[in-house]
């Protein structure tokens, strides 16, 4: 199978269903498949695709309002009116566009550099990867550096385990952190949220997390805005809305396990509620659940089949702690505030492990049974 | 109390001996294919590191420290320079009686130990913990809490390790990576996510 035989079947396979389409009865009856799989997420991740092309429009043009009544600039540019839902999408667009556009050749790269020389077929999910990455990303991230941080998750998360399912992080993931561990300027730094230039304001999470859920009503930031994601962020993860309307979908579907977000959602809630008992400036369970990327990191990463735990019990155990741990990083981590995105990945790097200890505790009680 | 938690809590995640400073790597890639291997190799790291961490302190303070040797009548002798020497005798002399003492009294122990208790006698782990202790001027009392969070550390991480191994036995690794190669790659990503520990102020 040469490059360009990879290529077309790749093609096809996104495109057109199989001319040999099964029937009758055949031995599984399951009408899911890696393919419907795919895009059943990315249905549930349409609603936060949407919200991050206005959203990232609108945050720019907000501040460039608020510049030009400062006198910081004389003239608005071209569409910047941020009551227009048309101006706010079309300036999103600019912003969301090239991005998916670097991501997806260089993700479509390496996935056909890696299929046409070990003489295998492009595997599904790389719609699903490329959009998870963006909506990762700051609106302002330069488009070389999101170029780096998916050839790293893709190939090293991804490729060299053999493709998808065989995997045991998730490339976005893996992206994810890559941007903010290598390039913590593009990732952390106070202007980076809003695509203006020469604009600096801090996230409203590390606002909350330095001077407390007050500053935020001083900033204009109130819990309904933070829910509907009328906020700074990273370009998906601000409207905790639009996640929960992917995770009924997930959750309806049955593709994302609800042991694992409602494990990691008793974890948060838990460790956040006694941490407000002890310490009354702490933030409170509501505002962990709609700042930063919690919500969206919850239903969209991790739930991966492959990168989180197996076995039901392991479920819950790894569910609870990475929700706690998130929680207690962002409150005594002054240096890196969102914490969401490396814990999931400590949480991947966990669940093999808790998996394994579940099944030897199953192993020794089925065998006590039998003595 | 909360001095002696932060040593612990450091060195098992923040300073982790395995994927912060890449020691005892040897034993790290080649007894974490299994993960029953790996939770008694642990056992075996955490138990010598709780005896020789505190053990080499006493040495250090009461022998080879600049000034230890006042009560001999040699005040300004400083023997630190064979500190390294030193620390290899000891943990060899008391992983070779602990190995004595196992048999005689623990058989199933020794058993089930087996080969790991030599091994891990020349593991740079072991070694590595003696040397930051004397760096960081550790007490006794410190440093057996940070001996014992050394061990801890180092088998947390090749638990986790063998728990990543055992699963990626159904991965299409290339060639060419199998085996060591992949695993030098995962530990990679692994250190990667213990980052998220890394700055954590109580």
């Amino acid at each position: 199978m040469n490059l360009f035989d990879t290529l077309k079947e790749a093609v096809n396979a996104s495109l057109y269903s199989p001319a040999d389409v099964t029937t009758g009865s055949v031995h599984v009856r399951d009408s899911i498949n890696h393919k419907r799989v795919m895009s059943i997420i990315m249905l549930a991740l349409l609603p936060c695709i949407l919200m991050a092309m206005w959203n990232s429009g609108y945050q720019a043009n907000l501040t460039l309002n608020q510049m030009l009544a400062a006198g910081q600039i004389d003239v608005l540019p071209g569409l910047s009116d941020s009551t227009s839902i048309c101006a706010n999408l079309t300036k999103g667009l600019w912003i969301f566009l090239p991005m998916l556009i670097v991501v997806m050749v260089t993700q479509a790269f390496w996935a056909a550099l890696f299929a046409s020389m070990r003489k295998k077929s492009i595997t599904a999910g790389f719609l699903v990867t490329s959009f998870l990455i963006v909506l990762l990303m700051p609106p302002t991230a330069p488009l070389w550096q999101i170029a780096i941080a998916t050839s790293f998750g893709v190939v090293i998360g991804r490729e060299i385990f053999g493709g998808i399912g065989m995997n045991f992080l998730n490339p976005a993931l893996v992206s994810w952190v890559f941007m903010s561990l290598a390039y913590s300027g593009s990732m952390a730094g106070d202007a980076v949220w809003t695509a203006v230039d020469g604009y600096a304001g801090a996230t409203p999470l590390a606002m909350a997390l330095n001077d407390g859920v007050a500053s935020l009503a001083a900033q204009g930031v109130s819990w309904q805005a933070a829910f509907l994601g009328t906020i700074p962020g990273t370009l998906g993860e601000t409207s905790a809305l639009a996640c929960l309307f992917g995770a009924a979908v997930l959750l309806v579907t049955g593709i994302a396990s609800w042991r694992v977000i409602t494990s990691t959602l008793l974890g948060v809630i838990g460790i956040s509620s006694v941490l407000c008992m002890f310490n009354p400036d702490a933030i409170s369970p509501a505002w962990h659940l709609v700042l930063g990327g919690l919500a969206f990191g919850i239903v969209f990463l991790a739930t991966d089949h492959s990168a989180s735990s197996m076995t039901v019990k392991g479920q819950w155990i790894c569910g609870v702690l990475i929700g706690m741990l998130i929680v207690i990083v962002r409150a005594y981590n002054p240096t890196a505030p969102e914490s969401v995105g490396i814990i999931l990945l400590f949480g991947s790097v966990l669940a093999p492990f808790v998996d394994r200890l579940v099944v030897n505790a199953h192993i020794k009680k089925r065998k006590s049974r039998h003595v | 109390m909360s001095h002696y938690f932060m040593i612990f809590f450091n060195s098992v995640f923040i300073d982790n001996i395995a994927l912060t400073f890449f020691l005892g790597m040897c034993t790290f890639i080649a007894v974490s294919k299994k993960v029953d291997t790996a939770i008694m190799l642990s056992a075996a790291v955490i138990v010598v590191e709780v005896i020789t961490v505190p053990v080499n302190n006493l040495l250090y303070t009461f022998l080879l420290k600049k000034g230890a040797l006042a009560w001999a009548g040699y005040p300004n002798l400083d023997l630190s320079f064979l500190g390294l020497i030193c620390y290899i005798g000891v943990i060899a002399a008391i992983v070779q009686i602990l190995e004595m003492a196992l048999d005689k009294y623990f058989p199933a122990l020794y058993n089930a130990l087996g080969i790991f208790l030599p091994l891990i006698t020349v593991n740079c782990a072991i070694l590595g913990a003696a040397l930051f202790m004397v760096e960081r001027d550790y007490n006794v009392m410190e440093s057996t809490v940070y001996g014992a969070g050394v061990g801890v550390g180092f088998g947390l991480a090749i638990c986790l390790l063998a728990g990543i191994r055992e699963k990626l036995v159904y991965s299409d690794i290339p060639k060419g990576l199998r085996g060591v190669g992949v695993t030098f790659i995962i530990v990679g990503l692994m250190a990667m996510s213990f980052k998220a520990f890394s700055g954590l102020q109580f």
